[in-house]
């Protein structure tokens, strides 16, 4: 018991590495919080629905399609919002108020368009039957999810080290003023960073009707929630980071589900607040992280 | 101090007048004493939002164990509305204690850890492992303490005074010492002043006044939900109404009240989804355009406004 709960853990640790990793691009990135990331992932959820009933389109083409069509989006988005938002006097608090805004639109929208219902896509899609592992049966669905997420982890890895696009975009991570001195341009990075952190959304998106269940147009401040404590407990601006903040995460909210039920919702929260306190860098961070 | 006076005289008298007598003009109580909250949790967060710059997301959290801290007063321990309503502020206040730690961090960490800690006050609350204490998720009822007209007017009372404290917040050294603090916390201790306490007063100051509302919300609606008393909204009304009017005044958070949630009860109500779209763009191109809010449509021009 205790082996399985550790193993799902880990591989919805790995899924939560996902939901977390756009989130953690943007901040770290614009140093501004993107609170529509849920609203975004949502809207990924959807269009699996949708591609999937119209023509039974395979999760992950989906995830390709969605990947693409949502940086896409982000693009003109950036450029209609966030320039404007930077050059205020309180950036990174206005954001959360702003994409609070953002948010609450996406979701009225998605919930005129597609009503309140909740949806689903058979788990069996994925592949049918149990994986082993260890000797300990996991749904095909969750370990499928969790390799994309991986995959994805290691794109924006590949992206942020071995690019030269990259490297600018971590330039702006460790000082924006320094990085625009030396003769970057700040806004097509942020701009990619952007749109890349949105394209990420929507593929944990397509992937959350298997891990979460079902989804409903309100769904998106929960997942906020907890990809903030994803990435707070790891580290901001470092993918790997994200994948151990993942990991603790998933890890722990299924040691809770098996010994101490009742309670897991609480988890999240708690385990937010505590690494704040505690440790504000995150596990993996250096320095400290002050306005 | 005569800028004071004069807030207190062409402000606060009468808005706490207007307040008073709405009831014999007006029958819907409810709505009335909505409005009411509204204004005083609206200057509540107005205390730490706008003069020291901390965001506290999860608000509705101390409103939400005000009101609980009321509940639990008058059903486990049977004591008078009176007594509840102190305990009620005494649990917004502790609660902001406990948070008092979060003011180490800050921006957006501070905001998001506030609403967290809201989120677990709320499923604490909401579990049903503590229904012997709290009812769990299946609400509370606190019918023989039941007083519209009176649970009202303590709601005006705790309106004067919360805008009375704000009257002087705007007007006094200590709030223009909170407003250094918040432009620059270096170039402000560097100045003498105390910024670790001036933070946790501005921070206490604002959680009683949410445990005080919460509590007479208890009172006055006196059937409620946990997702009633920590309905998120209501943290995120009282943000919009503040940067609506114009954080860090007097009459900012009063005007975005009257505005936002006038607007908000005569078409919220009927057309949720299409109401949500609208705030959503108005949030949006608020923050944009116009991101000190109203009054800063007269500050610009320098126009001093209460």
């Amino acid at each position: 018991m205790l082996l399985h709960a550790a193993l799902s853990g880990l591989v919805f640790g790995f899924y939560f590495t996902l939901v977390g990793l756009g989130l953690n691009l943007v901040f770290g990135v614009m140093r501004i919080v993107n609170l529509a990331h849920g609203d975004f992932l949502m809207l990924g959820a959807y269009s699996a629905f949708w591609l999937f009933g119209l023509y039974h389109l395979h999760p992950l083409l989906s995830a390709a399609c969605v990947l693409v069509v949502f940086t896409l989006v982000g693009l003109p988005l950036y450029y209609l919002v966030v320039p404007r938002l930077l050059a205020a006097r309180d950036s990174e608090m206005l954001s959360l108020i702003l994409f609070f805004g953002l948010q609450q639109m996406i979701e009225a929208v998605t919930s005129i368009a597609f009503g309140t219902t909740e949806r689903s896509i058979p788990g069996r899609v994925l592949g049918s039957g149990p994986v082993r592992l260890l000797g300990q049966a996991l749904p095909t669905s969750w370990v499928f999810s969790a390799g994309v997420s991986l995959a994805a982890v290691a794109l924006v890895y590949v992206y942020l080290y071995q690019t030269r696009l990259g490297m600018l975009t971590r330039a702006v991570m460790v000082s924006r003023e320094e990085a625009v001195a030396t003769g970057i341009d700040l806004h097509r990075v942020c701009a990619i960073a952007f749109g890349l952190g949105l394209g990420l959304a929507g593929i944990a998106g397509v992937f959350a009707p298997f891990m979460l269940g079902s989804v409903t147009p309100a769904i998106g401040p929960e997942i906020n929630i907890a990809a903030f404590a994803v990435i707070v407990v790891g580290t901001l601006g470092n993918p790997l980071g994200t994948v151990l903040g993942g990991i603790v995460y998933g890890v722990s909210l299924m040691l809770m589900q098996t010994y101490l039920s009742s309670w897991a919702n609480l988890l999240p929260n708690l385990l937010l607040i505590a690494v704040l306190l505690v440790r504000p860098t995150g596990l993996l961070g250096r320095r400290v992280r002050r306005a | 101090m005569r800028r004071g006076l004069r807030d207190v005289l062409f402000v606060v008298l009468p808005v706490v007048i207007i307040a008073a007598v709405a009831p014999l003009l007006y029958a819907n109580e409810l709505l009335l004493f909505s409005f009411v909250m509204y204004l005083t949790l609206a200057q509540g967060l107005n205390a730490i939002y706008g003069f020291t710059g901390y965001l506290p997301f999860g608000y509705v959290g101390v409103f939400g164990a005000g009101a609980y801290g009321f509940a639990i007063s008058v059903m486990i321990l049977g004591l008078p509305p009176f007594a509840a309503l102190a305990i009620g502020a005494a649990a917004g206040v502790m609660l902001g204690l406990l948070l008092t730690p979060l003011l180490r961090l800050s921006g957006a960490y501070f905001a998001i850890a506030n609403l967290a800690a809201a989120q677990a006050v709320y499923q604490v609350v909401s579990n049903p492992a503590l229904q012997d204490i709290t009812k769990g998720p299946y609400g509370v009822s606190l019918s023989e303490v039941f007083a519209p007209r009176l649970s009202y007017e303590v709601g005006v009372a705790v309106l004067a005074a919360t805008l009375l404290a704000m009257a002087w917040l705007r007007n006094s050294r200590f709030g223009l010492s909170l407003q250094a603090i918040r432009e620059d916390p270096i170039s402000a201790a560097m100045a003498g002043v105390a910024v670790v306490r001036g933070r946790t007063i501005a921070w206490l100051l604002s959680a009683l006044i949410a445990g005080l509302t919460g509590a007479v919300f208890a009172w006055h609606i006196s059937v409620f939900y946990p997702e009633t008393a920590f309905d998120i909204g209501i943290s995120i009304f009282a943000t919009v109404f503040t940067l609506f009017g114009g954080a860090a005044t007097l009459i900012g958070p009063l005007l975005g009240v009257l505005v936002l949630y006038g607007v908000y009860n005569t078409i919220g109500i009927t057309v949720p989804q299409y109401f949500q779209l609208i705030y959503g763009a108005l949030i949006v191109g608020l923050v944009l355009f116009l991101p000190d809010g109203l009054v800063s449509l007269l500050t610009r021009r320098g126009i001093r406004v209460p």
